[in-house]
């Protein structure tokens, strides 16, 4: 349950040390024979920590949502009466006799929750989201029904943007290289991969993703949400598929699994019991009603949670798929290029054979600076999606500079351009995590998440706490994200950092001075657990300073 | 009186008791059996034919040990076009190389030639260097960049309406949309000739689809009566119950445009709100390339929602929505394209604002388009053998064969056409469906699009060509 902070750092030193060594002259299992993980690393890999809500903020966490929903209602009243004056937008006269297009208790919580503190989200902002971003300045004369922009901007420290490996940059190699694109083929595409929009930068786009991923094939997608919704019904179509789904799951793959029209289970989150429990249900019971066999099985994961920073049990779920015969389908949106020796993902992470996973999926939003999707796997698949994809038969092809953006950053993360670049991104990126996350729980935050993983969320619980933490790190120049319900259970209401390596160990001190400080005025400090001995932070950067010295 | 007839009920208790001593004991004994069987056939429970048996270990570990799931995927069939596709190099404008032939390009659905145009490169590259390439976050998480808010508030000018709604893919735009508003239980009447996004967006929302005839008001408004019989018999019902008309501007699959006026006529008189995909009529239609709301002179408010993509007029990447306030701002919280996915890449949004600047400084140049559009369209429809479908003013014809014989058949003809043409300099390509997904699949056809830069000698060679190739063909 708890991660306990003594046995991570002076632990995980030597295995990391043993694997710099290794990653010099990479290709590790090219030849499919994978090294069997030993349990005792997989014990020290799945650090998770997922410290229950004590009790007592739990109840005041209840107490403050129903102290809202009463002045919600009573605001309401007020607004019914006329005393206050509404803000929200009414529909045409000439509508009103329509049936109404929302329903009314839909927008109650919009109404009187979200709208007082959503100044929290959308912030603009106007630079690139590299590890500084300019944010720009909202007010509001109308209780925050209106923001208005004042024209000015703020630097902050970029705590927000999914930018794992700092390829959100706006000079350097591959922005030269997309201006280049942008020239040779212009920004829009104006057609599909079928029809005419098949590139060759798209070929070679592909080529250099399975590369990456140690695939036979690749193919690849212009947005990563329809990479999922869009290419799971091309596998699961038809009566007699059942899709296992993590609770969790990001919309894209619930929405994809929905539109497959076939039984859906869910199984706990990383719950590897879960799954076999359900799985051996599955195939024993068949079908219900008619008891027929299931055609085929799929199991949905993530390679990390990006609102939990939990990592998936991944040599479990390829031991089960194995033994009972189903399909395994990974989403490495946040794990592709954030995890792993040589940014390769969950699989690598793991030491996992990635053949072994049947549908490799990921996003090039986040570890690439850029956008779309990919899936990998063998060539039978990926031809069978290239035919029957309904993004590759109905979508727009990828934008030609943004499939640069991702080749390029590729070659980087491989060390292909013939530097050690990418390797010091990975490593930094690696200590940035583990320092950020061995700080905030020193000082007695509660943190979700595995110790590896480079999202990082904390606890806030209480709804005035989402907002109240949002706006003073602002005021300190952090711009963070905080999530709360619907996005989280109801007393789960949490800030969620993404680390990147574009950091530097002195601006997330900055940070981690300035989230410390909010701390203890919110009083978010709410772990019971014992205090954790000091942060070595030495040990933490030890292989990007070996790294920074070789180049 | 009474006295009688307690004398003679008496009389007959003791003939009973009487009888009974009397009866042999074999008698009493079947009775009381009979009776008691009675009851035991009274309380027992009923016969079941599913008995629940528990199945025992080790025929659950034969029945795991059993189950042979399918492939995952069937083989693809090797000559399925898909696995060949023609490689394009270079910028696909009015001339494209394809396979490393340079061609006439009449295939991609560029109708304004804004790809290839040097000054939406190179405000693209002004943003590049300023903002990089991936915005890295939804809306929500600061994937929210100021190029968007611009590009959001132009197009809601241009439109003339009060918002407009980024998305970073025009596919999930209007697939987006629609389950934000439509939900179970609701209605949705939509054109069964409707593109597949709007079908995916209609299974996303588990609305009930009622699809009718293809264009055709008449039958819309049969089904809206029968509709509104049935309204009346369950008026609760029928209050809580959204309808909505979902139509295309240009119909992508057609080439043919609603008839607007009499479906706002509809919407009045029914009660339904209407939803326009406007992918191929945005920037297209109207004096001002506002859309089929201009083309009719019908008021923009009259419309729910308008939904198009920026990637073909506008040849950039992603789509809108836009409409009242009231109706567009629930996506910024409903629309899962909208807040679940990272937002367009800031230069994208900028190189749509550029194509959207000078559409507004050059109206004229919907005027050329639909010239041009009149141009190929007669030309096309004199080809011997062929049928265009599709309105004279469409940028999107589509070439029929004029004597079906069968999907499969027809579909290698126009492949073979696709072929030679393509040797012979002009690029066409055949509209690809996915036939098992699709709600009614379109006759097969080479889906022709038509590009503003295209001159009156290109549309003369070209014709030529697909002529002289139809003619060896069939």
């Amino acid at each position: 349950m708890v991660g306990g902070g003594k046995n991570t750092l002076s632990g995980s030193a030597p295995t990391a040390n043993g694997h710099v060594k290794e990653s010099n002259g990479f290709i590790p299992h090219s030849n499919g024979h994978v090294p069997h993980y030993k349990d005792d690393k997989i014990k020290k890999m799945s650090q998770e920590s997922f410290e229950p809500v004590p009790l007592l903020v739990a109840c005041l966490t209840y107490l403050g949502y129903g102290m809202l929903v009463l002045f919600g209602y009573f605001r309401d009243f007020l607004r019914k009466s006329g005393v206050e004056t509404t803000h929200s937008t009414i529909e045409r006269k000439k509508m009103r006799d329509f049936v109404p297009l929302y329903q009314s208790f839909e927008s109650f919580y919009t109404r009187n929750l979200y709208t007082r503190i959503r100044d929290c989200w959308n912030r603009p902002i106007c630079s690139v989201p590299s590890a500084e971003f300019d944010v720009s300045e909202r007010v509001s004369n109308d209780g925050n029904w209106h923001l208005r922009l004042t024209g000015k901007s703020k630097r902050c420290v970029n705590l927000g943007s999914y930018n794992y490996l700092g390829f959100a940059e706006k000079s350097g190699p591959c922005a030269d290289a997309a201006a280049g694109a942008l020239q040779q083929y212009g920004a829009g595409v104006c057609s599909t991969r079928q029809e005419l929009g098949n590139y060759s930068i798209h070929e070679e786009l592909e080529q250099t993703t399975a590369r990456f991923l140690r695939v036979e094939d690749a193919v690849t997608f212009g947005m990563g949400f329809a990479t999922n919704s869009m290419n799971i019904p091309a596998l699961m179509g038809g009566k007699g598929c059942l899709i296992l789904s993590d609770e969790l799951n990001h919309a894209s793959l619930v929405l994809g699994a929905r539109l497959c029209s076939t039984v859906i289970k869910v199984f706990k989150h990383n719950d590897i019991e879960d799954v076999e429990r359900k799985l051996r249900e599955a195939i024993i019971n068949g079908q219900p009603r008619t008891h027929r066999a299931w055609r085929k099985i799929l199991i949905i994961v993530e390679g990390i949670y990006s609102m939990e920073g939990s990592i998936i049990k991944l040599p479990d779920l390829i031991r089960l798929k194995k033994k009972y015969g189903a399909y395994l389908y990974l989403d490495e949106a946040h794990s592709i290029g954030a995890l792993g020796e040589t940014g390769r993902g969950a699989t690598e992470y793991w030491g996992v054979d990635p053949r072994d996973v049947d549908i490799m999926m990921g996003t090039f939003t986040k570890s690439f600076g850029a956008a779309g999707g990919y899936i990998g796997g063998s060539k039978r698949l990926i031809n069978h999606l290239r035919a029957y994809s309904h993004s590759t038969t109905y979508a727009c092809s990828m934008s030609a500079p943004v499939a640069q953006q991702v080749i390029t950053s590729m070659k980087i993360i491989m060390g292909e351009d013939g530097t050690n670049r990418g390797q010091l991104r990975i490593k930094q990126l690696a200590a940035n995590s583990k320092y950020f996350r061995q700080r905030l729980v020193e000082m007695g935050f509660i943190v979700y998440g595995n110790d590896d993983s480079p999202i990082v969320p904390v606890l806030l619980y209480m709804p005035a706490k989402i907002a109240a933490f949002s706006r003073e790190l602002y005021q300190q120049n952090v711009g963070v994200v905080v999530v709360g319900f619907p996005a989280t259970p109801l007393v789960e209401s949490r800030a969620r950092f993404c680390l990147s390596a574009a950091h530097t160990r002195e601006m997330l001190d900055k940070v981690l001075d300035a989230i410390s400080d909010v701390g203890d005025r919110l009083q978010l400090k709410y772990s019971l657990n014992p205090p954790t001995k000091g942060v070595f932070a030495e040990e933490c950067y030890r292989q990007v300073d070996c790294l920074s010295h070789e180049a | 009186m009474a006295v009688e007839d307690v004398i003679v009920e008496s009389w007959y208790m003791m003939q009973m008791i009487q009888a009974f001593l009397q009866a042999p004991v074999y008698h009493i004994v079947i009775e009381v059996l009979l009776i008691v069987w009675i009851i035991g056939l009274l309380f027992s429970k009923s016969y079941r034919i599913q008995e629940r048996v528990q199945l025992t270990e080790k025929e659950k570990e034969d029945l795991l040990a059993e189950w042979k799931p399918e492939p995952l995927v069937p083989d693809t069939p090797e000559d399925h076009p898909a696995l060949h596709p023609r490689v394009v190099s270079g910028k696909a404008g009015l001339k494209v190389v394809v396979d490393g032939k340079e061609c006439l390009n009449l295939a991609t659905l560029n109708f304004l030639g804004m790809l290839g145009n040097k000054r939406i490169e190179k405000a693209a590259n002004t943003a590049l260097y300023k903002y990089g390439v991936g915005s890295c976050g939804p809306r929500g998480f600061y994937g929210t960049v100021d190029v968007h808010l611009d590009l959001e508030d132009k197009l809601a000018k241009f439109t003339r309406t009060e918002e407009a709604i980024l998305y970073a893919y025009g596919f999930a735009t209007i697939a987006s949309a629609i389950p934000a508003y439509s939900k179970r239980g609701d209605i949705v009447f939509c054109d069964e000739g409707a593109c597949f996004a709007i079908q995916k967006g209609l299974l996303a929302s588990r609305s009930k689809v009622v699809y009718f005839k293809h264009n055709d008001m008449e039958d819309l408004e049969r089904l809206l009566k029968e509709q509104a019989k049935d309204d009346k018999k369950d008026p609760k019902k029928a209050a809580v119950t959204r309808r909505f008309v979902l139509v295309e501007g240009i119909y992508l699959n057609y080439g043919d445009i609603v008839p607007l006026p009499k479906l706002v006529e509809l919407k009045y008189k029914y009660k339904v709100r209407i939803f326009i995909e406007e992918s191929a009529s945005f920037g297209v239609l109207g004096d001002n390339g506002r859309g089929v709301t201009e083309h009719f002179g019908v008021p923009i408010e009259d419309i729910d929602l308008i939904s198009a993509n920026m990637e073909m007029s506008l040849a950039s990447i992603g789509g809108f929505c836009c409409g009242d306030s009231f109706v567009i701002d629930h996506q910024r919280l409903s629309g899962q394209g909208y807040c679940f996915s990272a937002s367009l890449p800031p230069m994208l949004s900028v190189a749509a604002s550029e194509a959207l600047l000078i559409m507004e400084e050059k109206p004229g140049i919907f005027e050329e388009l639909r010239t041009r559009c009149k141009w190929l369209h007669a030309k096309l429809s004199s080809i011997p053998g062929l049928k265009v479908c599709g309105e004279p003013i469409s940028p999107i014809m589509h070439l029929q064969l004029a004597a079906p014989s069968g999907h499969a058949e027809d579909t290698t003809k126009l492949e073979i056409i696709c072929n030679e043409c393509m040797n012979q300099g002009v690029a066409l390509t055949v509209a690809r469906f996915l036939e098992k997904e699709e709600h009614l699949v379109p006759p097969p056809s080479i889906r022709v699009a038509v590009n503003v830069e295209l001159t009156e000698d290109d549309i003369d060679h070209a014709t030529s060509i697909i002529a002289n190739v139809a003619k060896t063909v069939l």
